[in-house]
């Protein structure tokens, strides 16, 4: 609309201007000015246009990016049980009177959950059809009756009424609302009968949807019903720990030593200069400098959380050298001053004074490494902490994995069960650096002071 | 016993040594009229006699554990039959190896192999005298230090210097750690690159066009020659930054812009952090999402309008990394446009400019070599960058600039070739390192150049 309303009004000025008498026919300036008008001021409604274009298409992007990520991952976070009337009956399970602890541990467990679906759809007959049948509870199903029954052998010989969890295909079609009485509609690797089972079962309110334990509970899996992230979570655990007990010393002392006592001389110059590239050294190349060095010359462990933490705090270092310096530079130089002149050393000054008022700065600025160590995988595929591992770590030196790649191990993956894991893994890795950054804001808020 | 324990018993003799130094000291200015008697606080001479106990026995524990693989490894030689030896050092490194884990597992008499058996006894019993003589020898150390501190307590020991040199000593060598950590990755990475380039040359290397860096196992396989030009692996980097810089330069830019000298403080204060969320996000993340979301999207946009679109095409990696890069941009730019002194901005007002004039021919001039360094620094981070790449990007060299097909990068054959198999005299490994070498040089000589653009850029308006 202003748009044309300045072209209109421009044509008269240049209507008028001609219209006078005697008027040179050189254009004065002003004339001049007000012919492009309109045009400067379309392109200036462009360029700021543009602007809010970028900014909106970028935080488009990562609300696309979160949201379908968290639309993905949400439903690992719960699993579908299947209620089974299952008849321990000790001839099926293949176990004398007395059962010693070996006996009950290869018991016919399958065999008891598989004949307790039988008797749910006794209609089934062919061998491919009960096959498919068997299919539908997970496998892990039999290890949870060995469980209950080892923990109370009473129980054998009686029927008990319990939930065991579906297979993950089972699983995903029940959870994802998909109308089971059309199974063309559906994508699944489920056949037509497995859906009809399926269905049959669901209106019997004989499945149910529970909060999914198992995920915060196992190591890594083959089966994705089965996959949990405890093994990752304590491996990046144990690495986080590391990378802090190595890196916040460590990088306080620098920080201190070239804010506070370095001469200023070559030697301190090329200090810094290092520190800054450093920083923007790319992760994969700590990665190979781990593996030459700690793995190969030194000999420690492979896939360990003692040596993915020392490349990640070699990572992580520069990072809290200069949030800690820049700390340490905005404490004003009054105070060391008025600690000088009371008869403090340099390092009293530094140690009783400086420190403690610049901590909060310092603090920020090593949680923001920390988090950044957190999300880092690329190095760590380097010193081999790729491996599969089922166990959970219990120290510094067992095999272990982390978060982030094991987020990069379930993306490989095939299994459509894996990526919902996936997309779960990486809301509780999103979930744990939004509560670090949250923490570094409010330290930040609450200490910072403005001198 | 363990080094935790050697370690926890050392530092809590030092922990002892600390409080009766300084009760030693206290009872010193007590007979001698006060603290202010004393050279030092009391609290500098327990910490000159904790330091004497701690340092020297940590010395040890640390040379002794750095120390103690190889030395015991080289005694195990003699345990292993003469037959292991005669083939060579490949097979005595398998052969010590099953040592290792035999005698880990804790169960030998389950071995069969009596010669394994007893080596894997007398490796556990070296293990265990080893371990006992560290002990014994780290606490007499840390005890003989205290002690001979200990006497040299007197009202005029000069504890307060002695122990400040150490401590200054001690920030020295932690602001150190950064030149020794970049000295590290250069030797580790040029060994490794130079034992490559004596098995292939550095000519094919830089200039051949086909790489397929299986090397035969056997001599008459077929197929697997072994061919290491790097060039299509440079190609496949550089398309993909490329690719990132064409998406993260306009919308950092211009979202910097904006923020700078649009936006008002209110919407400045929610945006900045909003978009730095995309710098925190890790890469990984950014993979699963390019690989699993966008790679398909291109994929079917591409067939709709009649293109066959690999499904790891280099443009579904490039603009998901350039995506990543915006916060980059728009926040070292952001920081070098502020940096122009309003009085540029209002006298080009003054003579008439719009806003967006003001910004194209006066502030965006003058900003200029803040925001190349800037774009350096982000195109050393898309060279660099790793996980986006592995995991959107394909494997197979195609010597192509068609973002439409699958590229490899120099990042992505790292990681290939040093996950799985570890031998590490074979060329397929040590290529690796070459290429770690060359993503190091590159990366650093962008760095230095950006970093010294943007610090001299820096001081011209301070």
């Amino acid at each position: 609309m202003t748009n044309t309303d300045s072209d209109s009004s421009d044509m008269n000025n240049q209507d008028s201007s001609q219209a006078l008498p005697g008027d040179s026919p050189k254009r004065d300036t002003t004339s001049l000015v007000k012919a492009t008008l309109a045009r400067r001021y379309a392109a200036e409604k462009r360029f700021k246009f543009y602007g809010i274009f970028a900014i909106a298409a970028s935080l488009a992007f990562l609300v696309v990016l979160l949201t379908s990520i968290f639309i993905k991952g949400w439903p690992a976070f719960t699993h579908t049980y299947v209620k089974l009337n299952l008849e321990l009956d000790a001839d099926t399970l293949g176990l004398s009177d007395n059962p010693t602890a070996k006996e009950l541990r290869a018991a016919n467990y399958s065999g008891v959950i598989k004949k307790t679906m039988r008797d749910r759809f006794p209609d089934v007959k062919k061998r491919k059809a009960k096959k498919e049948l068997y299919q539908l509870i997970s496998s892990s199903g039999e290890y949870r009756l060995y469980d209950m029954v080892k923990e109370n052998p009473a129980i054998i010989g009686t029927t008990i009424e319990t939930w065991l969890p579906a297979d993950d295909e089972l699983a995903a079609i029940l959870k994802s609302g998909d109308d089971l009485s059309d199974p063309d509609s559906i994508v699944t690797r489920m056949s037509d009968q497995q859906i009809g089972f399926a269905k049959t079962l669901k209106d019997a309110g004989e499945t149910q949807t529970r909060f999914n334990k198992v995920f915060f509970t196992n190591g890594d899996s083959r089966e994705p019903e089965q996959a949990g992230i405890k093994a990752a979570l304590i491996g990046s655990a144990l690495t986080l720990l590391v990378t802090f007990m190595l890196s916040f010393p460590i990088a306080v002392a620098a920080a201190i030593y070239l804010e506070e006592f370095a001469p200023q001389n070559k030697w301190t110059d090329i200090v810094e200069v290092n520190i800054n590239n450093l920083a923007a050294v790319p992760s994969i190349v700590f990665g190979l400098l781990g593996l030459a060095v700690f793995i190969n010359f030194f000999h420690l462990p492979r896939s360990a959380p003692v040596v993915g933490g020392i490349v990640l705090s070699l990572m992580t270092l520069p990072t809290i050298i200069i949030a800690s310096r820049a700390a340490l530079k905005a404490v004003p130089p009054s105070i060391r001053e008025a600690a000088r002149g009371l008869g403090a050393s340099e390092q009293q000054v530094v140690w009783h004074h400086v420190l403690p008022l610049a901590m909060p700065g310092i603090l920020t600025g090593t949680i923001i490494g920390l988090a950044q160590a957190l999300g880092e995988t690329a190095p760590l595929l380097m010193i081999g902490m790729v491996a599969f591992i089922v166990d959970i770590p219990a120290g510094f030196t067992d095999a272990a994995t982390v978060l982030p790649v094991q987020v990069f191990l379930w993306a490989d993956s095939p299994e459509r069960a894996f990526v919902e894991k996936t997309s779960a893994a990486i809301i509780v890795l999103l979930g744990f650096l939004i509560l670090m950054n949250a923490v570094a804001v409010m330290l930040r808020k609450r200490f910072e002071r403005r001198w | 016993m363990s080094t935790t324990t050697i370690l926890l018993v050392a530092l809590s003799l030092a922990f002892v040594s600390f409080v009766m130094g300084r009760q030693k000291a206290y009872s010193i200015a007590r007979s001698s009229g006060g603290v202010s008697k004393l050279h030092s606080l009391p609290g500098h001479y327990g910490l000159m006699v904790g330091l004497w106990c701690a340092l020297p026995a940590l010395a040890i524990i640390i040379g002794w554990k750095l120390f103690e693989g190889p030395i015991v490894s080289s005694m195990l030689d003699s345990s292993i039959p003469q037959a292991v030896h005669d083939l060579g050092e490949k097979p005595v490194d398998l052969y010590k190896n099953e040592i290792n884990n035999l005698a880990a597992s804790g169960n030998i008499a389950a071995e069969p192999d009596a010669a394994k058996q007893q080596a894997a006894t007398r490796l556990n019993t070296l293990r265990s005298y080893s371990a006992v003589a560290l002990f014994l020898l780290s606490i007499a150390v840390a005890i003989i230090g205290a002690a001979l501190a200990y006497r040299k307590i007197k009202s005029n020991t000069r504890a307060r210097p002695i122990v400040e040199r150490i401590i200054e000593f001690f920030l020295l060598a932690s602001a150190s750690i950064a030149i020794l950590t970049t000295v590290g990755i250069v030797f580790s990475v040029l060994f490794e690159a130079l034992r490559f380039f004596s098995q292939v040359s550095v000519i094919e290397f830089v200039t051949g066009t086909k790489w397929s860096p299986q090397t035969a196992i056997r001599v008459d396989q077929a197929g697997s020659s072994g061919s290491f030009g790097a060039i299509p692996l440079f190609l496949g980097t550089l398309l993909i930054s490329a690719i990132a810089m064409l998406v993260a330069v306009p919308f950092g830019l211009m979202s910097a812009i904006y923020l700078a000298e649009y936006a008002s403080p209110r919407t400045r204060a929610i945006v900045k952090p909003l978009l730095e969320i995309l710098a925190g996000i890790p890469t990984v993340v950014y993979g699963f999402f390019a690989a699993l979301t966008v790679a398909p999207l291109i994929r079917n946009l591409g067939e709709h309008i009649g293109l066959s679109v690999s499904s790891e095409s280099a443009l579904a990696a490039g603009t998901v990394m350039g995506i990543m890069i915006i916060p980059f941009v728009s926040s070292l730019s952001d920081d070098v446009i502020t940096a122009v002194p309003q009085a540029m901005r209002d006298g080009s007002s003054g003579l008439g400019a719009t806003k967006s004039e003001t910004v194209r021919k006066v502030v965006f001039p003058a900003a200029l070599p803040g925001i190349v360094g800037g774009v350096l620094l982000a195109a050393s981070r898309a060279i660099g960058e790793t996980m986006i790449v592995v995991m959107a990007a394909g494997l197979a060299a195609n010597l192509t600039i068609n973002p439409l097909e699958a590229v490899t990068t120099v990042t992505v054959q790292i990681v290939t070739l040093l996950t799985g198999d570890q031998e590490f005299d074979s060329a397929k490994t040590l290529a690796a390192f070459a290429l770690g070498l060359l993503l190091f040089i590159t990366t650093l000589i962008l760095n230095v150049i950006a970093l010294r653009v943007v610090r001299k850029y820096r001081e011209q308006y301070d």
